[in-house]
């Protein structure tokens, strides 16, 4: 894979890895004692086992100038494995905690990084940021030169983009274990980690608009809108709410530039943002091209498309003031939450019928190929949970549901059902192409892996709802003389059966993320086998469809 | 004049609601502009052109 980078570019490698591990060294030496150490000997040891990556290909010859008639997809295959692999990872973690909380005497370990509190960040951090994330930019990259008809502009920011992103994530799950972090959820890491990310999304939106500029189409197909959205949002929403001080250069721990109330909105102005533009906008952008690219159909209504993403792009903005129902935070600002959160619905149903609209016709692709089914049932549960969300807003509804299992059960609707769904069912499509094999290694697989998830998703949600409305009616039933009738260890007893039920939901689905790995292992198995074969045969069929398409 | 609470609360509530429904206004006009629909219609099918290829 260096190989497919210019001389000059494996330079530009070598120069950053090295700038990257003199920063881990300075990290490491300037936070003596301090958990930022650590973090400054995971840098470099990274960019130190990179770097020599890098040289042991430095001097191997220039790639051909052929590669410059084909699209650049090495950074999409990695990224497709390393989502995978941290889809893995973050499920284990989470079925771990999971299991945690029905059997608490599962701490087996008595020490504080095997704690509840450290695990959880892990899965969050493991599923959203890892795998999504990593899903997000591998596709993106995909989406972005097919559409554009255009080959990314340089072989170096994406691989920049990748690893330093991946870089980000392990930075975060490892503080997370030794105890750094920020106390804001989805935003735990702390200064120096939000610092590099900030330089790795600004790589990634230059890169973006660099491929666009050198389009041969047009028009900009609305999945690059939908992406463009999550780059540019994600972007403001985490350098804004991570504005912070840190003790001193030296030390890891920093105080947020908000306090009090601010801080609780600013906060959940980006926690909710950040469902909707890293779990819901750039998931859509994946939606609006595997979706009709597998069904073999053209989405539904190409207007319908644009007018929801404005929609969803401009209500989201408004809504995290639901997250703050019954606070200190003024009235008129929570029903501005609630207002939009109600109004939300319409893109967003009007995105999900899109979808389903865009199937008519090809019915029976979705019953005879679990891809496309996967993709059909990620756009349900986009409809399902948009509505539960907009629902859930409602101040009175709220009432019964904020602090309580529901909201759990509602985000994994969201997240197993509809962003895990839509990335398996986008990743079985692309995974054949990438590796240039005509399908998966095994449908059978792809079908077992798509019971699995569903199965999984459905009980895990199912348990969810039921313990947390017992949760929050045994929390709110008063007895005659007005007292609580339940005390809360009352309310944990009762969840007690729910919690089995949503780890035993949460393995399956996990088994269906391993069967997912086997199978895509196994397919560029396969691909290599095919290819070596290939190689041993009179005429060399790459060589061959090159001809034929230079002819044209 | 200071920015203020009562400021920006006022400025929300009346501006606030001008400029959406001027966006909306803007997202529309955009959407159904009839020049636009070949364009719209070229995007939503070149997608599913097989060719795996950069163009000229």
């Amino acid at each position: 894979m260096v190989t497919g980078l210019t001389v000059s570019e494996r330079h530009m490698a070598l120069f950053v890895l090295g700038a990257l591990a003199l920063a881990g060294l300075a990290m490491a030496v300037g936070g003596r004692g301090d958990p930022l150490a650590v973090h400054g000997y995971i840098v470099l040891a990274f960019s130190l086992g990179l770097g020599f990556v890098v040289l042991s290909a430095l001097f191997a010859p220039e790639p051909p100038e052929s590669r410059l008639s084909e699209y650049y997809d090495d950074p999409t295959r990695v990224g497709i494995i390393l989502s995978l692999a941290w889809a893995v990872a973050g499920m284990f973690v989470g079925v771990w905690v999971a299991a945690l909380l029905a059997w608490p005497e599962l701490t087996f370990v008595d020490s504080a990084w095997a704690s509840f509190g450290r695990l959880r960040p892990v899965h969050t951090s493991g599923v959203i940021f890892g795998f999504g994330g990593n899903a997000l930019i591998a596709t993106s990259f995909h989406v972005l030169q097919r559409t554009s008809r255009a080959r990314l502009p340089d072989q170096f920011s994406p691989w920049f983009v990748l690893i330093g992103y991946n870089l980000f994530c392990l930075i975060a799950a490892s503080g997370y274990l030794i105890g750094v972090t920020q106390s804001k959820e989805y935003a735990e890491p702390e200064w120096y980690a939000d610092i590099w990310l900030v330089i790795v999304w600004v790589a990634y939106f230059v890169l973006y608009i660099r491929t666009l500029q050198r389009r041969k189409e047009p028009h900009i197909y609305v999945a690059n809108w939908y992406y463009m959205a999550f780059i540019l949002v994600v972007a403001v929403l985490h350098i804004v709410n991570n504005l912070a001080v840190p003790v001193t250069f030296g030390h890891a721990k920093s105080y947020s530039l908000f306090s009090g109330v601010q801080d609780a909105m600013t906060q959940w102005w980006y926690g909710h943002n950040a469902v909707a533009f890293f779990l819901t906008s750039g998931f859509l952008g994946m939606m609006y091209y595997y979706l009709p690219k597998r069904a073999g159909r053209p989405i539904f209504s190409y207007r319908l498309s644009i007018i929801s993403f404005w929609g969803i792009t401009f209500m989201y903005m408004w809504a995290g003031a639901h997250h703050l129902h019954y606070t200190a935070l003024p009235q008129w600002v929570q029903t501005l939450g609630m207002t939009f959160s109600l109004v939300l619905l319409v893109p967003s149903w009007a995105s999900a019928g899109n979808a389903l609209a865009t199937l008519n016709g090809a019915w029976h692709k979705v019953r005879d190929d679990a891809t496309l089914r996967f993709m059909m049932v990620a756009a349900v549960f986009y409809g399902l949970s948009t509505f539960e969300g907009s629902f859930m807003a409602i101040r009175a509804v709220n009432s019964l549901s904020h602090y309580t299992d529901w909201t759990v059960g509602h985000v994994h609707a969201g997240a197993l059902g509809w962003v895990a769904m839509i990335t398996f069912g986008s990743l079985y499509a692309l995974v054949p192409w990438m590796w240039k094999t005509e399908r998966m290694y095994s449908p059978r697989l792809i079908e077992l892996h798509f019971w699995l998830a569903l199965a999984g998703t459905v009980v895990y949600v199912f348990a969810m709802w039921n313990s947390g409305i017992i949760q929050g009616l045994m929390w709110r039933t008063y007895n005659d003389s007005g007292t609580l009738a339940y005390s809360f260890i009352d309310s944990l007893v009762a969840m007690h059966p729910y919690y089995i039920a949503r780890a035993f939901g949460g393995l399956l689905f996990l088994t269906g993320a391993v069967v997912c790995c086997v199978n895509v292992a196994m397919t560029i198995r396969m691909a290599r086998h095919a290819r070596k074969a290939e190689a041993g045969g009179d005429v060399p069929l790459y060589g061959q469809a090159g001809a034929a398409q230079a002819g044209e | 004049m200071g920015i203020d609470h009562e400021s920006v609360v006022a400025v929300s509530k009346s501006w606030g609601l001008f400029y959406l429904i001027a966006m909306a206004a803007g997202v529309l006009v955009y959407t159904l502009w009839p020049g636009n629909r070949k364009r719209f219609t070229r995007a939503k099918t070149s997608i599913l052109d097989k060719n795996d290829r950069p163009g000229e």
